[in-house]
């Protein structure tokens, strides 16, 4: 791990650790977040770990530019990869159909293979966090069977339902809230995302585990889903 | 209506957008909860200071005008800043810059836009609104914040109350009511460190064209129209966004995000504005012309300390 760190604003700086998307990052991330989080105490104004990168918001009224630069070797001098068996893992419950899951056929037809082996693969392993961000407490997690890898619509929708359960090339992620967005949806959960954001406890958080899990109509319903089918084009 | 209840201003008509909003959300972006607060911040802290309130008290936000009223319930001193949204006091028109005190009964009026896009209006000590992760800043697209909490700006109905006290007669400083963007718009950019993936050609165009602000813009983003920007690299890895970046999607149009960006996203960036200018941007309305000023870094904080320095 070769620690970069770059000018981003004017009271902002970039802690680039890594140039590709990797699991094993994570363990590094998480180290390195609490490490500058602990450095730089009070004079944080914000700290927004990603795959690769820590993005650090600093008082600089309070905090010298070279200061800044200073702490940030500092925290990462001597880091040692945090343990990502620490993150909590979470089973999101799902209902796969194409009412609230438009691009089910997309994503089985690209991929080869029918939408039953489509939700098996979607839910035969564990994934990890890497960020948060879009939106409240939405988690980018990764990776995705790579088969399965889809682009983003050409044109997003307007509206994707709150619970949806999405696809980006090789990430997967699932929609807190009502809102715009490209990816495809392949069903919706009746977790609340969001409640838990705005409370300042997101469900998820960077390095958490999390496996999708298959759940017929009725249970969905009776775990207080919505059934609302999400328009297909708009 | 009785006359128990808690006096305040009751809004009688909403206009377009009106946002509760304050210094904004900070400590919370890796939560995915965007910063928020006021946009053009200068602006902001002026209606603060000059009642004598906290400058990141608790105020509003009012965008274009478009018809918003507001009917006093009580008599107070109020402070209005930032834009000419030709704003009358029952039918005194009222000219930003000033406070001025408002009788029971009396209707705040806000109409269009004549010179800015943001009007900010402050309240004795600042308006009362639940904490939502530690703002009460409105983001309608996060459904956080605002008199509901729940992200919604100004409606019908709504009532405006404030915590009262400090409500000192104060008068700006010469000089401090030239902040709007003017003809000549300059936005200081300090440039980043991607600024290697675009080609020689585009940055020369970055900095020497006229851009036209589109009339996408919003608080999350201003898009900028111009010559198209070309760079090696159409997207990256997702990583944390500053306030007033300046990102570039592959149809080579800046976009500059604002307060209610997305806090992280992929395009490359030729760096972000200074939060002088970004202020600045949040106040030109579509069609204005700007231009990218390169500046340093160093220069970007002394020219920030210089204006924090006037808020004594």
């Amino acid at each position: 791990m070769r620690a970069v760190i770059e000018t981003t604003a004017m009271d902002v700086l970039m802690v680039r650790l890594f140039d590709t998307i990797a699991e094993s990052n994570m363990a590094w991330i998480m180290a390195a977040d609490q490490a500058l989080r602990q450095t730089f105490g009070e004079m944080l104004i914000d700290l927004v770990p990603s795959y690769t990168t820590l993005m650090v918001h600093y008082d600089c009224l309070r905090l010298e530019h070279g200061e800044a630069h200073g702490r940030i070797r500092q925290a990462l001098e001597h880091l040692r990869p945090a343990d990502t068996q620490a993150g909590e893992r979470h089973e999101i419950p799902v209902w796969y159909d194409e009412s609230v899951g438009p691009e089910l056929h997309r994503v089985a037809e690209r991929a080869g293979i029918g939408i039953d082996e489509l939700i098996r693969r979607h839910c035969d392993h564990d994934y990890c966090v890497f960020a948060l961000g879009f939106a409240p407490g939405y988690g980018f997690m990764g990776l995705v069977d790579e088969e399965l890898a889809t682009p983003r619509l050409e044109t997003p929708r307007r509206r994707v339902a709150a619970g949806s359960v999405g696809i980006a090339d090789r990430q997967t992620a699932v929609y807190p809230l009502v809102s715009p967005g490209g990816w495809n949806i392949l069903g919706r959960t009746a977790v609340p995302l969001f409640e838990s954001a705005r409370r300042g406890n997101p469900l998820f958080v960077p390095g958490d585990r999390v496996r999708f899990t298959s759940v017929p109509r009725a249970e969905f319903e009776a775990q207080g889903g919505d059934t609302t089918p999400l328009e297909e084009r708009q | 209506m009785t006359s128990s209840l808690p006096a305040g201003m009751k809004v009688v008509q909403a206009g377009p957008l009106a946002l509760v909003e304050d210094g904004g959300r900070l400590g919370v972006r890796h939560l995915g909860v965007t910063q928020g607060g006021a946009a053009d911040w200068v602006s902001f802290y002026w209606s603060n200071w000059l009642l004598g309130n906290p400058l990141n008290s608790t105020a509003l936000e009012v965008v274009v005008g478009g018809g918003l009223v507001l009917e006093a319930e009580c008599a107070a001193r109020l402070a209005l800043t930032g834009a000419d949204l030709d704003a009358t006091l029952d039918d005194e028109p009222l000219l930003p810059g000033a406070s001025f005190a408002v009788r029971p009964g009396q209707r705040l009026t806000f109409r269009q836009p004549r010179e800015g896009l943001r009007a900010y209006l402050a309240f004795p000590g600042g308006l009362e609104a639940p904490q939502v992760l530690g703002s009460a800043s409105t983001t309608p697209r996060e459904r956080l914040g605002g008199l509901h909490e729940d992200g919604r700006p100004l409606t019908v109905g709504d009532r405006l109350t404030w915590r009262g006290a400090p409500a000192v007669e104060r008068h700006l400083p010469p000089g401090s009511t030239v902040w709007l963007p003017g003809s000549d718009c300059r936005l200081e950019l300090v440039a980043g460190a991607q600024i290697g993936v675009f080609t020689g050609a585009s940055l020369y165009a970055a900095f020497n064209a006229r851009w036209r602000v589109d009339d996408r813009a919003d608080r999350m983003g201003v898009r900028l129209l111009g010559p198209g920007l070309a760079s090696h690299a159409s997207s990256m890895i997702s990583e944390g966004i500053p306030l007033g970046a300046v990102q570039v999607p592959p149809d080579g149009q800046p976009i500059v995000l604002l307060n209610d960006r997305q806090t992280i996203g992929g395009y490359p960036r030729l760096g972000a504005l200074t939060p002088l200018a970004a202020a600045r941007l949040a106040q030109c309305l579509p069609g204005q012309e700007v231009r990218l000023v390169a500046t340093s870094r160093a220069r970007a904080l002394a020219e920030h300390r210089r204006v924090l320095g006037r808020f004594r």
